[in-house]
């Protein structure tokens, strides 16, 4: 029989084995008390004699189990002695699990996001080599191609083994149930063989498809297919008839594919050149994208397209003017802006898991503080040094083992619910999001939290464990004053967690108060009691300038004349939407140089300032008259009174447009207070204002003002415009407050500011509680010391001071280095901040004064306790 | 006592089989016969002898039983097995050859 086979046998007889030993131990005592006894030794003094000789009994016993046990059996005894030591202090288990699986979930499901977000490749193949492509002028560091620059530049340039372009659309999809506005992309006929992204079903665009006179088809998103289309494989050749165009499907794109530029859209079609804007090199309405080809670096690439573009400034100086390249990795633009948002959000998760383990760790040591009696016990009954220390590793190990269960229980419970917290549109801008989950990526990260846990928690109550002083334990009988090892490393400990809950409260203070300046921003209207609906005519009925200015003038008539209704007005872009849309102006009462002036754009009502409640600062609003009949007008922003008209006053001026309808002078009526025409957090564009009814567009937005709660009115708004004709679209029903908040610079600050400030406040908590235990282990151990004070006539007030002293040390220290912690660290997070210094004095005063307070209730209840102590009582307990 | 020398390491194994190679004794009997036969020189401590039995044991080089003894107590017996014989034989063999070369440096040098 082998020597395993023999081991495993024994394993089953485990009891007979030990029985055997015992029987042959004591056989073995006996006939050696009898020879003592033989040689002449009383009974009793021949007894002791033979226990003394055969030594320590559970030694020689565990040493013949470790000849026949396996490793693990050991092990599993003291795992089953940790689980006991727990049970029977089950409130220092329960808080410790407790507050590991706080920081634990919070930095697992916040990594699941970065895995997501920030590690996961995109879904394309070698998504590293794909590059945006845009342009740039003065105004913004990326701004879209024109259709004329993009084909230059995909013929001309060397760098690329492809590049593609792409835009937006939306498209009028008739069904059962009325006409709904869809989103769409139009893109060149290889994009998806740009992104390397093949259709589950059907085919890509041939090319040549994207040219004027090919037939339309269009590829399916795969959701539009299963929604729409019942996820029918017989779709392919049907059509499908978008704005009155029949477009035949010819593929579906795979579940995977996502494009973050375009999430929104359902309907994929070529991007047949439209025969106004995208014939003109002026009109920039596009976005690039292409791979880069073997062997060429970024930076080659980029250093191509500038020299190209500039070559086009040259050819075209009207158009091209001021025009650059500009290029960045894809993902770059895919998730550029929410990099540093979530990782600032990691390392705040990971901070409060710092501070969760610091308390553990100290509780720990508290532990093995009162449980040095218990060591020296087991060292005296024989357990090996190693023994103990394993028993130590093993009690960690079943904490980690319980942070980690726990922690990724309440991970994945919380990743449900964030992503459920992100508002479908913001979603569709983010689909990489949904991708978030516990995958390996995220199980190694979490394994690796528990890994370093658990050497934490095995390492500090060995250090608080001297070995070798065993027998000290046991003379000391767990009486002794607070060791100087805990004092100095117990202490230091909640000086750490003080610090770091310091820094999560001042980031979150700062975050906090960006939130709120960005959302008073002045915006330069009222947005209380505002509706917002968009508004799209069918083009075959309204594509006719007088069609569309007549649409407008009934929709506002008739919905004017709902009750409810203060005012209604039309603009073709909203506030707090974007900067963009902009004509090139040419002044009449200067020499012009071919200089691009660049300005907002937006068509307006005349009711539309009024409604809005925006100051008209000087001259004076439209008027209804004012028609396609009469002289054009416009109404100015003050950015562009400021920029184009310093020390001037611009009422009269006169400017064409420089590239398009050119000849057409517009004079300036009026200026208006600048009102937010992009984000909360830009700037404002100089901006102009025309006149609704003398440039009118079958496609726009609805402002309406309500005398009551402007929610309400919604479903009157449809039916009215409905009344006027079934055929015309709305869609994007939203209170301008709603805009407002759920708008993208808002959402990202919200969610910053909520997230941080809900760890700092765990952090506040987990700090707090930190030092109380610390100053109430201290009092504890201390009673003796006080009861001596206080029997030699000190009074109740010096033993507060006494304890209050060492309470204020210690969050004095913490805050100190909190305050230069922090410092260091918000100046990392200057970008994620609006309108708020990292430095910010206020912030620091007000965090300083929360954690002081804190800090101090925390430390006055040991105090008092330790001021009613009754000296003879504590005198006594000796 | 306390002036004995402690056994030489790895020996202890050699010395058990070899006083089990006359008659089955229990573990009492082999730390007696050790004694004995070492004219009181060598001590066994029961804190080694049981664990190095189980070895033997567990390497099939013994075998045990329960059997009463003369006085009629139940004690455990070990009974040398073929196999332990051989062992016996290798490692007596290996010892003399260290025995010898120890004595060599010790004349020589």
């Amino acid at each position: 029989m082998l020597p395993l086979l023999r081991k495993l046998w024994l394993l089953i007889r485990r009891e007979r084995f030990q029985r055997d030993l015992s029987e042959e131990i004591a056989f073995h005592r006996r006939e050696v008390e009898e020879r003592f006894q033989d040689e002449g030794m009383s009974a009793n003094a021949a007894g002791y004699a033979a226990i003394r000789q055969l030594g320590n009994e559970a030694r020689v016993k565990e040493r013949s189990y470790e000849v026949v046990g396996f490793q693990f059996e050991t092990a599993l005894q003291d795992f089953r002695y940790a689980l006991r030591q727990l049970r029977k202090n089950p409130a220092f288990a329960l808080v410790a699990i407790l507050v590991l699986t706080l920081g634990t979930s919070a930095s697992i499901a916040i990594f699941a996001f970065v895995d997501a977000a920030l590690i996961r490749p995109l879904p394309y193949s070698n998504p590293t080599r794909l590059v945006d492509v845009a342009e740039n002028h003065a105004l913004t560091s990326r701004s879209n191609l024109s259709r004329l620059d993009f084909l230059d530049w995909q013929r001309l340039n060397t760098v690329f083994s492809s590049m593609d372009a792409y835009t937006g659309s939306g498209y009028l999809l008739r069904n059962n149930s009325g006409t709904e506005v869809v989103h769409g992309a139009r893109v060149t006929s290889g994009f998806f063989n740009t992104l390397g992204v093949f259709p589950t079903l059907g085919r890509s665009f041939y090319p040549g498809e994207d040219s004027i006179k090919a037939q339309p088809v269009v590829m399916l998103g795969y959701r539009t297919w299963q929604k729409r289309f019942g996820g029918k494989s017989d779709v392919i050749g049907q059509t499908v008839s978008l704005s009155d165009v029949a477009y035949t499907i010819i593929g579906v794109l795979p579940r995977d594919f996502e494009f973050a530029p375009q999430g929104q859209a359902e309907f994929w079609t070529p991007l047949q050149p439209s025969p106004g804007c995208e014939a003109r090199r002026s009109c920039h309405n596009l976005y690039g994208v292409a791979r880069l080809r073997d062997g060429v670096s970024f930076q080659t690439a980029w250093a191509e397209l500038k020299v190209i573009a500039a070559d086009l400034e040259k050819q075209y100086p009207d158009s091209n003017r001021g025009q650059g390249a500009a290029l960045q990795p894809l993902s770059e633009l895919v998730v550029g802006e929410i990099r540093p948002i979530l990782l600032m959000l990691l390392t705040a998760a990971l901070v409060l898991l710092l501070i969760a383990s610091v308390n553990v760790a100290s509780l720990l040591l508290v532990r093995s503080e009162t449980r040095k009696r218990e060591m020296a016990v087991r060292g005296a009954l024989g357990a090996s040094r190693a023994r103990l220390i394993r028993q130590f590793v093993t009690e960690a190990l079943v904490l980690v083992i319980g942070q980690a269960l726990f922690g990724l229980a309440t991970a994945y419970v919380s990743m449900q619910l964030l992503t459920k917290l992100i508002p479908p549109d913001k979603a569709l801008r983010m689909p990489y999001l949904e991708g978030a989950g516990l995958n390996l990526h995220v199980l190694i990260f979490a394994a690796s939290i528990v890994l370093l846990n658990a050497i934490l928690f095995s390492i500090t109550p060995l250090i608080r464990l001297p070995l070798n002083e065993l027998r000290d334990g046991l003379s000391e009988a767990g009486r002794g004053s607070a060791g100087t090892v805990w004092r100095r490393l117990g202490s230091n400990l909640v000086i750490v967690e003080l610090t770091l809950a310091m820094m999560l409260l001042v980031g979150a203070g700062l975050l906090g108060k960006s939130l709120y300046r960005l959302l008073h921003v002045d915006l330069g209207f009222e947005p209380d009691h505002l509706a917002t609906l968009r508004v799209a005519g069918p083009d075959a009925e309204y594509r006719k300038p007088e069609q569309a200015a007549e649409l407008g003038r009934a929709v506002v008539n008739r919905i004017s004349a709902l009750p409810g209704v203060q005012s209604v007005a039309i603009t073709t872009i909203l506030p707090v939407t974007f900067n963009g849309n902009t004509v090139w102006l040419k002044f009449l009462d200067r020499p012009f140089n071919g200089e691009h002036n660049e300005v907002n754009q937006r068509i307006v009502s005349s009711g539309y300032f009024t409604t809005l409640q925006a100051q008209l600062l000087r001259g004076r609003y439209f008027s209804d008259a004012e028609d396609a009949g009469k002289p054009k007008i416009v109404l100015i922003n003050e950015a562009m009174a400021r920029k184009y008209f310093p020390g001037e006053d611009p009422i009269g001026k006169k400017f064409e447009y420089q590239s398009f309808d050119s000849g057409t002078a517009r004079e300036v009526i009026g200026v208006i207070r600048d009102v937010k025409d992009a984000q909360l957090d830009s700037e404002n564009w100089p901006t102009i204002y025309l006149p609704f009814d003398q440039d009118p567009d079958p496609h726009f937005s609805l402002v309406v003002r309500t005398l009551q709660s402007e929610e309400s009115i919604f479903p009157a708004l449809t039916a009215a415009v409905h009344e006027i004709n079934p055929a015309i679209a709305t869609r994007d029903e939203a209170t301008m407050n709603g805009r407002i908040n759920d708008s993208q610079s808002a959402y990202l600050h919200r969610s910053s500011a909520v997230l941080v400030g809900g760890f700092a406040g765990l952090a506040l908590l987990l700090g707090v509680v930190g030092l109380y235990g610390v100053i109430a282990y201290s009092v504890s151990q201390r009673t003796r010391e006080i009861g001596v004070r206080m029997a030699l006539g000190a009074e109740r007030a010096s033993v507060y001071r006494l304890i209050l002293n060492e309470a204020g040390k210690l969050t004095v220290m913490g805050i100190a280095a909190g305050v230069v912690f922090s410092l260091i660290a918000t100046s990392l997070i200057g970008k994620l901040l609006f309108a708020v210094r990292s430095w910010d004095v206020a912030t620091l005063l007000s965090v300083t004064a929360i954690l002081g307070g804190a800090a101090l209730v925390a430390s006055f209840l040991p105090a008092r306790r330790a001021a009613s102590v009754n000296p003879v009582e504590a005198l006594r307990t000796e | 006592m306390a002036n004995k020398p402690d056994l030489l390491p790895g020996t202890l194994d050699m010395l058990i089989l070899k006083t089990l190679t006359r008659a089955p004794l229990h573990g009492y009997g082999i730390a007696q016969a050790i004694k004995q036969l070492s004219d009181e020189v060598l001590t066994v401590e029961e804190g080694s002898l049981y664990p190095a039995l189980q070895r033997l044991l567990l390497q099939g080089w013994v075998k045990a039983e329960w059997k009463m003894t003369e006085t009629n107590r139940r004690a455990r017996f070990y009974t040398l097995t073929s196999a332990g014989r051989r062992q016996l034989g290798i490692e007596l063999s290996e010892f003399e050859q260290m025995i010898a070369a120890i004595s060599r440096v010790l004349q020589n040098a």
